[in-house]
């Protein structure tokens, strides 16, 4: 018989940390605002008729496509990467797998405000590119910082599972297909690409997540301008203070995320092999 | 067709082969046969294109294979532990080698159907590699293998893994795929019975090098060296003051003591001569059906002379026995070859040497 994992300490930690707070985000959602903030105990669902609102359809669209626009770089980015590392002897692939997670070990911000430094108008970029004859770029305080940015931030979320399946693979598949005809090409597109589906599904997951939910990117590197759903959150909490709100909206992302990481666990069990 | 000149190679410091040379005729059937860990499978792969010798050189018809990228070799390789593809029904593997050659897909299905019925898995053919037992994933490892009909195939094991009746069933397939495809084998076997049947010449390998290349009765009758002469078979050997004679256990005569020569002259164990007598205790006997097993001690000899005998045997433990054979059945093998390294040796570790 199969134990529930989720006794003793486990369970103690969801109810503390999971449980009491998506409950009580989940019961503001259904309260009306109270004047100065907070709640006050009048049942409604008008917060979730809000969302319909295409002000906020908007947003929810616009940030998913932030969030998906990074996952396609992040993959293709990152699975050259880690393909590469995969290939080097072993103790180098520990070396280079440091160097990924390296950034991790520095303060988030300071990283963030560095890339306000590079892309800003006087900055190392538009010094590059008039080094090589092109003109200055307005690249700050645009979506494209924002993808840098959440890029920069999330690639190492991509690459070390991209890697991890990668290196699982066995290599003798590889000489099997080049024995049997394919070509290098042939065999990364029967063999190899295949058999790292469960690999590509949980980095695309663990870049989206936090990239669709994320506000502080958007807010240094976007300059605000670009309001995406994890914005939205904040302000509802914190400026507009309108917390059922922000919780219904809260409730909506987590619903997103819900059905994403349904459809990742669905794939990767169809892509399992053993 | 396929020459295999000088060819040696290196892990690390480990040398896997050695020197190694190897002719192999078109059609041909040729089996390696040698202890675990001698180079079998590094050779294999060398021809398969998966290691590049340090030195030596491999033609095929007479061209250089090496330079020749795997994947455009004419040959199959059926992996030691198999390789299937994991995400791939029995039926796509099988049909993977010939969808690279682009063939149109009624000729792949003909085919795939027709190599399934051989190896007997039919009823498998949708099922993935993690659903079958290790026998049938062998058989699906040798359909993959022969089903491209290559110039020359090399296997590893191939039937390591099967039961008496379906190993005798493909090995009956290969004889056939020899016989009327005219395909060239190069088959890495651990069964002696299995290599003596199917080859028509017998490669016996001991650590990294080739110790003698020769049909399967010359083998056995004629070993070159006290390797071969221990390794094929079970022969006795007897050391002697210039070489070992080799004698095998059927060719020894078996007889009571006090019934035979009684009061005959004591033996202090070495052999003087051919056709020399032995006298011993009988410390074992076994019946193995057919033939009986007879394990007899004589002093001044590490190990039991082994003897077999039709039928079941007339003496039992403990009693005296002499020992006697013919002269034609004594083999000697003279100290002075070169490549009798000591028995059981795995490849040799190289000494303060890095490639
Ligand atoms: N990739 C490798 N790296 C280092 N050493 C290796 C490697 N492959 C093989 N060897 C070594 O080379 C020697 C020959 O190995 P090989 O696999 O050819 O043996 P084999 O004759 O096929 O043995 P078996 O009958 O057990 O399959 C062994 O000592 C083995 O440890
Ligand atoms: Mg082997």
């Amino acid at each position: 018989m199969k134990r529930w994992p989720l006794t003793g300490p486990g369970l103690t930690y969801l109810t503390v940390f999971m449980v009491i707070p998506l409950g009580l985000v989940l019961s503001y959602a259904f309260l009306r605002r109270g004047r100065f903030g907070g709640v006050v105990d009048e049942p409604t669902t008008e917060n979730f008729t809000r969302l319909a609102d295409p002000l906020y359809a908007d947003v929810v669209l616009h940030s998913t496509w932030i969030a998906a626009l990074t996952t396609v770089l992040a993959l293709l980015i990152g699975y050259p990467t880690a393909y590469v590392i995969a290939g080097l002897p072993r103790r180098r692939q520990t070396i280079a797998l440091i160097a990924v997670v390296l950034p991790f070990w520095t303060s988030f911000l300071i990283r963030v405000y560095a890339w306000i430094v590079l892309l800003s108008g006087p900055g190392w970029l538009n010094k590059a590119l008039r080094a090589i004859g092109l003109g200055p770029v307005d690249v700050l305080y645009t979506d494209a910082a924002v993808v840098t940015g959440l890029l920069y931030a999330y690639l190492p979320l991509m690459i070390l599972p991209l890697y991890a399946s990668l290196v699982r693979l066995d290599p003798q598949l590889r000489e099997a297909a080049a024995n049997l005809g394919a070509g290098p090409w042939t065999s990364f597109r029967t063999v190899t690409l295949p058999l790292t589906v469960p690999g590509i599904l949980t980095g695309c997951l663990f870049v989206f997540v936090p990239s669709f939910g994320n506000f502080v990117i958007p807010e240094l590197l976007g300059g605000g301008r670009s309001v995406l759903v994890g914005n939205l959150i904040r302000d509802q909490f914190l400026k507009a203070r309108d917390w059922p709100f922000g919780s219904a909206l809260a409730l909506a992302l987590l619903a997103v995320l819900m059905v994403l990481l349904l459809a990742q666990a669905w794939a990767a069990r169809r892509y399992a092999t053993r | 067709m396929i020459e295999i000149k000088g060819v040696s190679h290196r892990f690390g410091r480990t040398r896997a082969l050695d020197d190694v040379s190897l002719d192999i005729g078109e059609g041909e059937f040729c089996a390696l046969l040698g202890p675990s860990g001698c180079g079998k499978t590094t050779l294999l792969r060398i021809l398969a294109g998966f290691e590049t010798p340090d030195v030596g050189a491999v033609t095929l018809d007479r061209e250089d294979l090496l330079s020749v990228p795997p994947h455009r070799r004419p040959v199959n390789l059926m992996f030691q532990s198999f390789a299937l593809f994991p995400h791939m029904s029995v039926e796509r593997n099988v049909a993977y080698g010939l969808e690279r050659e682009r063939l149109p897909r009624a000729a792949i299905r003909e085919r795939v159907d027709a190599v399934l019925a051989t190896v007997g898995l039919t009823a498998y053919a949708r099922r993935k590699p993690h659903e079958l037992s290790g026998g049938q994933r062998q058989r699906v490892a040798l359909a993959r293998a022969i089903v491209k009909r290559p110039r020359l195939l090399l296997l590893d094991e191939p039937l390591s893994a099967l039961d008496k009746q379906v190993r005798a069933e493909m090995q009956l397939e290969l004889k056939r795929l020899q016989h009327e495809v005219g395909i060239t084998f190069l088959v890495v076997t651990h069964d002696q019975e299995e290599a003596m049947s199917l080859a028509d010449r017998i490669a016996v390998m001991n650590a990294g090098r080739i110790e003698q290349t020769d049909a399967p009765v010359t083998l056995y009758e004629r070993p070159r060296t006290t390797f071969v002469a221990g390794f094929v078979g079970a022969n006795n050997l007897f050391p002697g003051p210039n070489g070992i004679t080799a004698v095998r256990p059927e060719r020894i005569r078996i007889r009571n003591r006090i019934g035979g020569g009684k009061g005959g002259n004591d033996n202090d164990g070495t052999v003087e001569g051919e056709g020399e007598r032995l006298t011993g205790t009988v410390v074992d006997v076994s019946f193995h059906g057919g033939t009986s097993h007879l394990a007899v001690r004589v002093p001044g000899l590490d190990r039991p002379v082994l003897i077999a005998v039709q039928g079941p045997s007339r003496v039992t433990s403990g009693e005296q026995v002499s020992l006697s054979w013919p002269p034609d059945a004594a083999v000697h093998i003279p100290a002075s070859i070169p490549a009798s390294t000591p028995v059981s040796t795995p490849a040799s570790p190289i000494e303060g040497e890095e490639p």
